[in-house]
């Protein structure tokens, strides 16, 4: 190192921050609350004890998340900094060195686990370092940069979230909180397919195999609306058996409908050109992310009815 | 190894500013842990 050459600069606790992925930890948040405050018992039946060990619990599921995302964009940086999209995150943009990256992520993926065995019980420690390798080994190392179907089985990862949520609760795996996953795991291939749909290029250009890229546009359409579809009956099936009341029937059939009917809408058009504003695409994957809010909130307001009497 | 004082100064506010970061999750993390005693303890 020359005289002149300066040292780097140390990454700003904000671009930490930024490594666990905020945005997307915002639904998880939510999803595992949802789970813990649907479950049919508390943690423990004193309110002020709950509380703690319930908010212990989501930032468990919280700081595990972000560790597992911390873990991806380590994982990923050389691809991240060939996408518009990923290119500003900490490390592609130079202000982090990838070591502190790895380590930050390994540090709250750990901690997290041993925080939740510790305070609420271990079957729901085991199932959270599940999906944290699931996200981080699965997904990110494994399945993302060999198959299209990446995106279908990775969608498990950011499926845990309300099993977690409700097994804390709970303390067992029952039908109620798989079913829970298999919503999230039905949404998540039309919700990403619909965000690759409409930044396709950026995907290819780094080659990643995502289902536009090697099956191409009008095969993906296809299932998008197929997994819109079975998600239609899949969303009721908590009030079929009895684990909800109508409430939560009833609006998870009228939402579930409108995913159906917006995934039509992509699933039959062609792209007009190069320059199609992908209107249909865009409108779908925002409604994705207004659904999943809304139908989890669905769950939780229908149980507080059935506890209200 | 010389810095200029931008860098310098720069590197001290981020320098600073991850400190009281740490200090503040520190001391939350000791409060958790309490609360979470009393929790298992009651």
């Amino acid at each position: 190192m020359s005289q002149t050459q300066a040292l780097p600069l140390p990454a700003d606790w904000r671009d930490f921050f930024a490594l666990t992925k905020p945005r997307v930890m915002s639904l998880v948040i939510f999803t595992g609350l949802c789970g813990l405050l649907a479950a049919p018992e508390p943690i423990n039946p004193v309110p002020v004890l709950n509380a703690i060990l319930g908010f212990t619990a989501i930032l468990c599921i919280a700081l595990g998340a972000g560790g597992a995302a911390a873990l991806n964009m380590w994982w990923e940086a050389d691809l991240d900094a060939g996408m518009k999209r990923t290119a500003a995150r900490p490390i592609p943009a130079g202000r982090m060195d990838p070591v502190a990256a790895r380590d930050f992520g390994v540090m709250l993926s750990v901690l997290s686990v041993l925080l939740m065995g510790l305070a609420i019980g271990w079957l729901t420690a085991v199932i959270l370092a599940v999906s944290i390798l699931y996200y981080a080994v699965v997904y990110t190392i494994w399945l993302k940069p060999r198959t299209p179907q990446n995106i279908v089985i990775g969608g498990g990862a950011g499926a845990f979230p309300p099993l977690i949520g409700w097994v804390a609760a709970t303390g067992e795996i029952t039908a109620m909180p798989v079913l829970l996953f298999a919503i999230i795991f039905m949404w998540t291939p039309p919700h990403f397919w619909a965000l690759a749909l409409f930044v396709q290029s950026d995907y290819a250009k780094v080659g990643i195999p995502m289902m536009p890229v090697v099956a191409g546009e009008k095969s993906t359409r296809r299932q998008i609306l197929a997994y819109a579809l079975l998600l239609l009956p899949l969303s009721a099936a908590p009030w079929w058996i009895g684990g909800t009341g109508a409430l939560y029937g009833i609006t998870a059939l009228v939402l579930s409908a409108l995913f159906a009917m917006l995934s039509l809408r992509v699933g039959i058009r062609q792209r007009s050109g190069p320059d199609d504003p992908m209107i249909e695409e865009r409108q779908l994957f925002k409604y994705s992310i207004v659904y999943l809010f809304a139908i989890f909130a669905a769950l939780v307001a229908d149980r507080w009815l059935l506890v209200q009497g | 190894m010389t810095e200029t004082p931008d860098a310098d100064s720069q590197r001290k506010r981020i320098q600073r500013s991850r400190s009281i970061a740490m200090a503040l999750i520190l001391a939350a993390f000791v409060v958790l842990v309490y609360a979470i005693s009393i929790a298992k303890m009651t």
